[in-house]
């Protein structure tokens, strides 16, 4: 489950050793844009080292290489894959072949180390008008992408227009790549916001975002973690209703009615399906009301 | 291999340890400064000299000064200055 993720400078001991305090989902550490050119060994081993003997439980780590226009990513793959990180993120990802480079890569990677393949995920990062009009090639270019990542900073700068807390700039951006992961079958997370010091503002762009249907959102701070977590975890309404679909369900399934409905409102194989989703996520969330009930 | 030029690595900021490596005149000198030197300075010793030995490094002057960092942190930092003072960074 990742409802929130947490940008993390690579080269940053304080922060790095501190992740798995920050109640993020996942933390992403970061060797792109927020490494000089001349720390990007440094951050590669601080980032290795990191995940090698810290204790991060109960906090994913991602971590964002640089890109495969660049001379850095073969490297921080050597160095980074033997800590089998949860996800890869591919910054400026704008066609399937940069995809499939990096996963090509990562292929020889895991086969070298000795780590099942498929075992490290791909998300890549759209941040490009030409990677989000790619979006479902780049989504559906190979089994080991999992999901998209929105990176509107970038995006904008290429679109040549300004960033803006509304995101009017970016509604495209965001639903085009909302399709393009379902339609793929995979998750999709959205880009950061931007202004730490805006309490309201990331409660408005988080609610824009799960509205959307993204899986969850990333952050650059760790102010807006518990917000994000917030949002993107399930309501007592919607657990109750989820519990309420399943239980229709199973009474149809009993008295051997092919069609049911629940408060009017026929139920259907998408309802049960999202209704299965809230109810797997109330669970390992703690918040499941009816577990040791059953 | 030797260390072919001085090189550093690391910052001075807390929880970071800055190392500074050069090439030395026939052994190993290691000199560390901490404010944990007390509890603390035996076992980063250890560490720098594991790290030291895993590349093969018996020559050379190592500086090492301590803001809190954890072992891994110090352990990377070393690691660092010593692929840089041979020139493979």
């Amino acid at each position: 489950m990742r409802r929130s993720m947490l940008f993390l400078p690579g080269n940053n001991p304080n922060m790095l050793i501190n992740a798995s305090t920050l109640g993020a989902d996942s933390v992403i550490f970061d060797l792109e844009d927020a490494v000089s050119p001349a720390e990007k060994d440094a951050a590669r081993i601080l980032v290795r080292n990191t995940m090698r003997y810290m204790d991060l439980a109960g906090c994913e780590v991602i971590v964002r290489i640089n890109s495969v226009d660049t001379d850095y990513w073969r490297k921080d793959i050597d160095v980074i894959l033997p800590e089998k990180p949860g996800l890869i993120l591919l910054p400026k990802t704008s066609t399937p072949e940069d995809a499939l480079t990096a996963a090509s890569y990562i292929d020889e990677a895991e086969e070298r180390f000795g780590i099942p393949k498929g075992t490290v995920g791909l998300m890549p990062l759209i941040e490009t008008a030409l990677g989000v009009e790619n979006a479902f090639a780049i989504a559906s270019s190979c089994d080991r992408v999992k999901a998209l990542f929105l990176g509107a900073e970038d995006l904008t700068a290429d679109l040549q227009c300004k960033r803006t807390k509304e995101g009017r700039e970016i509604e495209y951006a965001r639903t085009r790549l909302v399709v393009a992961a379902r339609a793929a079958g995979v998750d999709v997370y959205d880009t950061p916001f931007t202004d730490v010091n805006d309490d309201e503002g990331i409660v408005v762009d988080a609610n824009v975002a799960k509205a959307l249907g993204f899986t969850g959102k990333a952050s650059i701070s760790p102010r807006h973690v518990e917000v994000i977590n917030d949002v993107f975890s399930p309501t007592g309404a919607e657990i109750d209703y989820a519990y309420e679909v399943m239980d229709a369900i199973a009474l149809a399934k009993a008295q051997g009615k092919g069609a049911i409905a629940l408060h009017g409102k026929m139920i259907d194989a998408p309802i049960v399906a999202r209704a299965e989703r809230t109810i797997s996520m109330a669970k390992a969330l703690g918040m499941d009301r009816r577990e040791g009930n059953e | 291999m030797d260390i072919q030029k001085r090189a550093s690595a690391g910052t001075m900021e807390s929880s970071d340890a800055y190392i500074e490596i050069e090439p030395g005149n026939g052994a190993l000198q290691i000199q560390i400064e901490s404010v944990v030197e007390k509890q603390f300075g035996q076992a980063i010793r250890v560490a720098v000299e594991d790290v030291l030995k895993g590349y093969g490094v018996d020559n050379a002057s190592v500086h090492v000064v301590d803001r809190g960092a954890l072992e891994c942190v110090i352990r990377a930092r070393v690691e660092t200055a010593v692929l840089r003072g041979k020139g493979e960074a």
